[in-house]
């Protein structure tokens, strides 16, 4: 078989960087954790929590998400298109605009420039950045792709190639805004309609950013690490169309019980039900591709961090769903739960399979093996544990929440006050701290095996 | 075919997104901030009330406080009627929030005096002791901008007066905070039930306006407005008793009035402030 050049150096460029914002993060994260406990951690103006939080969020989804994706991406399009990436230039280029984009976000955001948009919170001249940002990555990825040497695209580079429109059309039309100053702009939206328009986004930026392209990492990467063929295309085929088909109608499930319209409420919780479909078609894809070969569960460390993530995934898209219900949302919503659910999507799901596609790209770029298979399995157990710590004690402090502010005395009056329940949830967030801590030092012991399965002596094999 | 075209592929994918999105997001603009949702009282924000907007959003206290009652028994018990759509129609960007790590601010507004306010603000843990809310001392340094404020007040097409302009002169971020926190659900008129706020409100056992005959005019004005419904336009009683001088020592009036008696179909009325209420026990103990 040919050999091609592919260009691997831009792939650890994005792997160093993501690891070094996936650490900012994490540590924003233990951080912001404990000043729920510990107000007195707050040392304004600039680190209290209301400022540091959309740091965290914000660093984690598009410093950590996007720069892993980024990473694992073009090793993938290159792969699969059999060539070398489009344009070295421009992926070099990307890769400082990258960095310069994040940067920019998290200063803006620590000086208090900010939208209140969730994970949108960015002024509009960082919105600017991470546009531009967006178009050199979609070009170059597209062009490889197009000028590709295999003729059939495998299943990771629809899941691509939907992100990059998905990710495009969403961001633009929730960017809008009117601009006062250089920082400071306001919503072309207003009230109901600027939480529609500013949900449906947020919704799918979990579906474009936190679900397509770890999907389509996840394609690639478990069929290779187990080396057996995925074990459906037709299976692929349709979950593929029917998710990005549904996706998009479900923003306002976030919004049940507002004052947005009843029948969009409606469609927004029939169509989040019925995304189990084509949820778990990839789960099932994933795990019947184990058939016979479950045995790796054992042998091969990278397999249970496919697996995990995959099954974290899976649970993910049935708790999502139950959340979408109008009486359960009247329940849970603004309770903790929420941040159990989504760090099970974050830390469970995208984050193991990053992990993972990281050690196997590592182990393959460098042309041997992982440093150490010990640590990796250690990595595995800590981060682990410390995430179901994280959601486990956040999903008993929401259901709390949820009983504490709807009981009533026989008089009809409430019996708990805001503080009362607030109290009583606290040792909840001190096992969620205690999680995070248990989850850092998880990434920690990553981030060492990875360097040290880069470092000794130069690089061996460029091609794999 | 399209596993082979990836052009097509693209094309195929807008699409499909491209549905949901328009049935989702695009038609419901012509149901939201209409003419059927319109709530006539609902007003812009002031220069200073907008000022002190922009603040709670650079601070990002919509990470810890929602702005949204739901229409379900437990938010309209604690924190008022429900939010209706028109009430926000003024809001870019919206702060209905998606956490409750405090307490709902939609209709906070009158609920306290300002100088909770501004006490809450700077030490929160020296108004409710176990708090997690963070400090914020320092919006009592900063200035805010007036020149600045005016273009936001032109970007957003909020009317002003020069006069709400110079009134801004010299306002701290923290006034402007209060201003807008004291401005939130106080659109719609509302009667509310209110437990035990006089402790934070009063801070004198005899009022420091009683005799005042000018302070008695106003308090029998405030009760034209607030009590005559139910205690009689001659305060001869109606379903709430006759309301006699000298029946009550003034700090026993004032927290009557403050706290009102929930159980006992008298409600409170702290969101009449400290002043006013003193105002009102003057008035209801002169004659
Ligand atoms: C870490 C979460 C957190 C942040 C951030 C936060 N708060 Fe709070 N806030 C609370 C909690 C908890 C309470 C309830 C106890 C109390 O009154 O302090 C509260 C109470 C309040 C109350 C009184 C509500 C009532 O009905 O009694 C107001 C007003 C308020 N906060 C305003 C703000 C403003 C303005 C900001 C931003 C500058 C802010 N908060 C930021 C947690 C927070
Ligand atoms: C919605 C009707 C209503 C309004 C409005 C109202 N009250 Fe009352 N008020 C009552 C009722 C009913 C009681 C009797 C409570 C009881 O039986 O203990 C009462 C009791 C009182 C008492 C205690 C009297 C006593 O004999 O114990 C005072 C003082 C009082 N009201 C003052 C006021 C003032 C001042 C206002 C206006 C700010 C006002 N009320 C507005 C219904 C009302
Ligand atoms: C040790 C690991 C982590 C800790 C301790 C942590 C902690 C936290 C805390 C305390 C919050 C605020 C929750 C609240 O609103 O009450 C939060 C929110 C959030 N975190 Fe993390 N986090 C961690 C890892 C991550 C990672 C790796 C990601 C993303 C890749 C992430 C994404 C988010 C997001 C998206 C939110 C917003 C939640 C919301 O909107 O309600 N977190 N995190
Ligand atoms: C079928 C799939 C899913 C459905 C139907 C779904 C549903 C929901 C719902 C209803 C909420 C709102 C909870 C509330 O505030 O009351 C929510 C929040 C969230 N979900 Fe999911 N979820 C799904 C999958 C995922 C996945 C895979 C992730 C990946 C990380 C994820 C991340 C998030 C995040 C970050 C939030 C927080 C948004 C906020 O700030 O409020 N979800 N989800």
């Amino acid at each position: 078989m040919e050999r091609v050049d592919y260009n691997d150096s831009i792939v650890k460029g994005f792997v160093i960087w993501s690891l070094v914002w996936g650490a900012v993060t994490v540590l924003l994260g233990v951080i912001i954790s404990f000043q729920l406990v510990m107000p007195e951690l707050n040392f304004g103006p600039y680190l209290t929590y209301g400022r540091l939080r959309p740091i965290h969020t914000n660093a984690g989804i598009f410093g950590w998400g996007i720069g892993s994706f980024f990473a694992a991406l073009y090793y993938i399009v290159q792969r699969l298109s059999r060539r070398r990436v489009w344009s070295d230039g421009l992926a070099r280029f990307q890769l400082w605009f990258f960095n310069a984009t994040i940067i920019a976000a998290a200063v803006t955001l620590l000086l208090g420039f900010n939208t209140s948009k969730e994970y949108h919170e960015m002024e509009w001249p960082v919105d600017l950045m991470i546009v531009i940002l967006w178009v050199i990555f979609s070009v170059n990825a597209f062009m490889t792709i197009w000028k590709r040497r295999e003729e059939t695209m495998y299943i990771s580079l629809w899941y691509t190639l939907a992100a990059l429109v998905g990710v495009a059309v969403l961001f633009l039309v929730n960017a809008g805004a009117v601009p006062v100053s250089l920082f400071k702009s306001y919503s072309i939206y207003a009230g109901t309609n600027d939480a529609n328009v500013q949900w449906w986004y947020g919704h799918n930026a979990v579906a474009m950013v936190l679900t397509v392209p770890p999907l389509a990492v996840f394609y690639y990467f478990l069929p290779k690490a187990a080396n057996t063929p995925i074990y459906s295309h037709r299976l692929s085929i349709i979950a593929f169309w029917s998710l990005l088909f549904m996706y998009l109608w479900t923003g306002a499930h976030h919004l049940l019980w507002t004052p947005v319209p009843d029948w969009v409420e409606t469609l927004a919780m029939a169509f989040s039900i019925m995304l189990i479909a084509p949820s778990w078609g990839v789960v099932f894809n994933g795990y019947l591709t184990m058939n016979g070969q479950w045995h790796q569960m054992r042998d091969n460390y990278l397999i249970k961090f496919f697996i995990a993530a995959i099954t974290f995934y899976g649970l993910q898209t049935l708790q999502g769903p139950l959340q979408a219900v109008r009486t359960f949302s009247a329940f849970i919503h603004y309770t903790n739960w929420v941040p159990g659910h989504i760090h099970m999507g974050t830390m469970g799901w995208v984050s193991m399979v990053m992990f993972g596609a990281i050690y196997y790209m590592y182990e393959k770029m460098y042309g041997r093996e992982v440093y150490s298979i010990k640590m990796a399995n250690m990595h595995f157990w800590l981060v682990f544990i410390g995430q179901t710590l994280f959601s486990v004690s956040l999903w008993i402090a929401g259901v709390q929440e949820g009983i504490m502010w709807k009981a009533v005395g026989a008089d009809g009056s409430l019996t708990f006050t805001f503080m009362d329940t607030l109290i009583s949830i606290m040792p909840y967030f001190w096992i969620r701290s205690l999680g995070g801590l248990v989850y850092l030092a998880g990434v920690l012991l990553f981030f060492y095996n990875i360097y040290k399965t880069a470092r000794p002596g130069a690089a061996v094999a460029q091609t794999a | 075919m399209w596993e082979k075209r990836p052009v097509l592929l693209l094309l195929l994918a807008t699409a499909a997104i491209l549905v949901g999105t328009i049935v989702t997001m695009v038609l419901p603009f012509f149901w939201v901030n209409t003419e059927a949702d319109a709530i006539a009282e609902v007003t812009p924000y002031t220069a200073l009330e907008n000022e002190g907007r922009d603040i709670y959003v650079r601070e990002g206290c919509n990470n810890c406080h929602s702005q949204l009652i739901r229409p379900l028994a437990p938010d309209v018990k604690r924190y008022g009627p429900y939010s209706r759509s028109g009430e926000f129609a003024y809001d870019r960007p919206f702060l209905w929030g998606s956490r409750r790590g405090g307490p709902d601010l939609a209709r906070i507004g009158n609920k306290y005096s300002d100088e909770w306010h501004y006490r809450h603000m700077v030490d929160p843990r020296s108004m409710v002791p176990e708090t997690n809310m963070p400090e914020y001392s320092w919006l009592n340094d900063a200035k805010v901008d007036a020149a600045f404020a005016v273009r936001k007040m032109d970007v957003l097409g909020f009317p002003y007066t020069q006069g709400d302009i110079t009134a801004l002169e010299g306002k701290t971020e923290m006034d402007a905070m209060v201003a807008y926190l004291q401005k939130l659900g106080t659109d719609l008129p509302r009667t509310g039930k209110a437990a035990d706020k006089a402790k934070g409100l009063r801070k004198a056992e005899e009022n420091p306006l009683g005799g005042d005959p000018a302070a008695i005019a106003e308090g029998k004005d405030v009760y034209a407005g607030n009590c005559a419904g139910c205690h009689g336009a001659d305060r001869g009683g109606n379903i709430g008793p006759e309301l006699a001088p000298g029946d009550f020592e003034d700090d026993e009036l004032f927290d009557t009035i403050a706290d009102g008696l929930p159980d006992d179909g008298m409600p409170g009325f702290s969101r009449l402030g400290r002043d006013r209420i003193w105002k009102l026990v003057a008035f209801l103990q002169a004659e």
